[in-house]
């Protein structure tokens, strides 16, 4: 249908993203919202907006406050500070039952006593709807979802994707305008998960809902969603489209959290609006980068900062480079062959071990092995400066 | 393992000497009950006469019919509260005094069966003095005093049964539309029916053929099997007691077969369910 927000990447046609347009109303607003269990902080101060038709994703390791948060939407939980819109509705006092939101479980909580059909069935059974609409709409859901010749069958007969199917059709039965999902792919192998992540965002799309995924799965958070929010210890530390997150992190956590990196330490020694160069104790040479960071941050000239590098970001030759920044040398230490790619770690003169991933194009072509001498160089663009 | 026989003559005869020891007895009984001879130990050939005796000795159908009376009230009275405590303990998180209450529906287990039936005598009389019920001493006081044997019976076999629970199966059911008392009704008693069904027989089969707590409290022309069969052995052993024994454990076993298939039919469904948790 007509979900208005798409990521970007994706529809090129589209100029502006909602959350980037000021005059959008979220759907879901999050405002200074804390959770305590006892003393224990589980959320901490998180404002967040979410805006109709998107898939975000809170992503963040076990423990971070990502599933407390998702289960305050769904009214398990009540904040212990800070408040909760959805629609513009303030959802204090407001019990699961009655807010206009569903959730699917991790462990897909389907009733262990009931068919599929009963179990897709029951949202609408408790709005007392006629038996003929639960038949048709069931059946249509369960078209929707392919899974129309196992409508008799119990829980425990139905394979793990089968299932996770069954619980998403259970969840969208009642037609939500928002859908509370917890580690939905969690519990499904590799092969599976990839499949049926392209059938969730295509579903999301077809039907216009409103998606919020809970996840500690970085892959699955980048393939889903428009928008991520990772979480640490509580915070929301960045909010930004998958592609942001990924080049971009605004510190060190979540550059380390997305993907591998390689992260230096240094300080600042000159920082003008198009570049910036970072003096480091680990490196011979200095590191430009050719993006100036005081005008989105406040570090200034002499400020303690990390550089963060991605692996394949770094190209790894036999010869010198010409160039006087920007590269190191040192010795292979390790190389673990992935079939895809290969990574390649390198121990430089200062003893630090670099992290080096290179496609395997050619299937003969093998020329670096262990304890050969590299040469390490990478463009001024690929660095970013992160915040400790 | 073919020098770790696992079937050594020695297991065998101790296995063997086990079982006679719990079963000779009850199984000489059952011989006995279809013996022809009025003297009990002397065989005088194979009949059934003495249950067609039993089914005319009034005074023993009675006590049947109340102990059976007894049994099936205080089987379900006993379910229900035995229900609510567990669901109580495992439910209501960390309250003061929630291990003390743990403690304490769990004490009729293991209190010997003449304090309480005393102390259930002392408080009837009391009761009956001050506020005139219960009314004597008879069907209403034992149906009670079984309750408050058999109740921590139930009590405990909840209690494992929901401690094991997935309360997401009730969150689900509550995000869908249902209310607290629809979500109980519609998700977690079906769910647990089989702990209550091994619940209920146990109750059942404990308020059968209970003695002692029934001796305390009960009064005259109150008497159930149990005693009925207790002063009639202490006059010498009839035949037809045999009979009627035979008939009770026919019973009991049926009971405790019964609920132990429920037992493993819930055992086996959690084991699924956990199984879909985990693959």
């Amino acid at each position: 249908m007509n979900a208005p927000v798409v990521q970007s990447d994706l529809n090129p046609n589209r100029k502006v993203n909602v959350w980037e347009d000021p005059a959008a109303t979220p759907y879901v607003r999050i405002e200074g919202v804390s959770k305590y269990f006892d003393k224990f902080v589980a959320v901490d101060n998180v404002s967040l907006n979410i805006y109709r038709g998107e898939l975000f994703c809170l992503l963040g390791g076990s423990g971070c406050g990502k599933t407390t948060l998702l289960r305050m939407l769904a009214g398990f939980e009540s904040p212990t500070m800070g408040k909760i819109f959805i629609d513009g509705i303030d959802m204090h006092g407001i019990a699961p039952y009655a807010r206009p939101v569903n959730m699917m479980f991790q462990s897909y909580a389907l009733f262990p006593h009931m068919t599929v059909e009963q179990n897709v069935g029951f949202g609408l059974k408790m709005e007392h709807r006629a038996a003929s609409e639960i038949a048709d709409r069931v059946a249509a859901m369960l078209k929707l979802v392919k899974l129309e010749q196992f409508t008799k069958r119990k829980p425990h007969q139905l394979s793990g994707g089968q299932r996770q199917r069954v619980a998403l059709a259970r969840a969208l039965i009642k037609q939500p305008k928002l859908l509370l999902l917890d580690e939905p792919l969690g519990a499904l192998d590799k092969k599976l998960r990839e499949h049926t992540q392209f059938e969730l965002v295509n579903l999301q799309e077809q039907l216009g809902v409103t998606f919020v995924v809970v996840t500690h799965d970085q892959e699955e958070a980048m393939t889903l969603s428009s928008r991520i929010g990772v979480m640490d210890h509580g915070r929301i530390v960045q909010i930004d489209i998958p592609k942001n997150i990924y080049e971009f992190p605004n510190n060190k956590f979540v550059a380390e959290f997305i993907g591998s990196v390689n992260l230096f330490a240094g300080s600042l020694v000159e920082d003008e609006s198009d570049h910036v160069r970072i003096a480091c104790d680990e490196l011979e040479r200095t590191l430009l980068v050719d993006h100036g960071i005081s005008v989105v941050s406040n570090i200034q000239v002499g400020a303690q900062v990390w550089a963060a590098l991605r692996p394949e970001k770094i190209h790894m030759t036999l010869d010198q480079p010409t160039t006087t920044e920007n590269w190191t040398q040192g010795v292979v230490q390790d190389v673990a062959y992935m079939g895809d790619s290969s990574v390649y770690l390198i121990r430089i003169a200062s003893g630090k071990v670099l992290r080096v991933t290179r496609l395997n194009v050619s299937r003969h072509a093998h020329p670096v092995t262990w304890n050969q001498n590299v040469y390490l160089h990478w463009d001024s663009s690929s660095l970013v400066v992160v915040s400790a | 393992m073919s020098t770790y026989n696992q079937r050594s003559w020695f297991r065998i005869t101790a296995l063997a000497f086990g079982f006679a020891f719990l079963y000779v007895p009850i199984l000489s009984l059952m011989v006995y009950s279809f013996n022809k001879s009025r003297l009990v130990t002397v065989w005088g050939g194979f009949s059934t006469e003495w249950y067609g005796k039993l089914f005319e000795n009034e005074q023993i159908l009675q006590a049947a019919w109340l102990s059976l009376r007894i049994a099936t009230i205080n089987a379900t009275v006993a379910t229900i509260l035995g229900t609510c405590a567990g669901i109580a303990l495992v439910r209501f998180g960390k309250f003061r005094g929630r291990n003390l209450l743990s403690i304490m529906t769990t004490a009729p287990l293991i209190m010997p069966e003449v304090i309480t039936g005393l102390s259930l005598l002392l408080l009837f009389v009391a009761l009956e003095q001050l506020v005139g019920w219960p009314e004597g001493r008879g069907m209403t006081t034992i149906t009670i005093a079984h309750i408050t044997l058999t109740m921590s019976y139930v009590t405990v076999i909840v209690q494992s049964r929901l401690a094991s629970f997935d309360v997401s199966l009730e969150e689900a059911a509550m995000d869908l539309g249902a209310r607290p008392a629809k979500v109980f009704f519609l998700i977690t008693l079906p769910i647990i029916a089989p702990a209550l069904l091994s619940g209920w027989l146990l109750a059942l089969t404990i308020s059968l053929d209970d003695l002692v707590i029934t001796s305390f409290v009960a009064g005259p022309g109150s008497s159930t099997l149990p005693m009925v069969i207790f002063s009639k052995v202490r006059l010498g052993v009839s035949p037809d007691i045999n009979a009627l024994a035979t008939i009770m454990i026919g019973l009991v076993a049926l009971c405790v077969i019964v609920a132990g298939i429920a037992m493993a039919r819930q055992q086996r469904i959690h084991q699924r369910e956990l199984q879909l948790v985990n693959t």
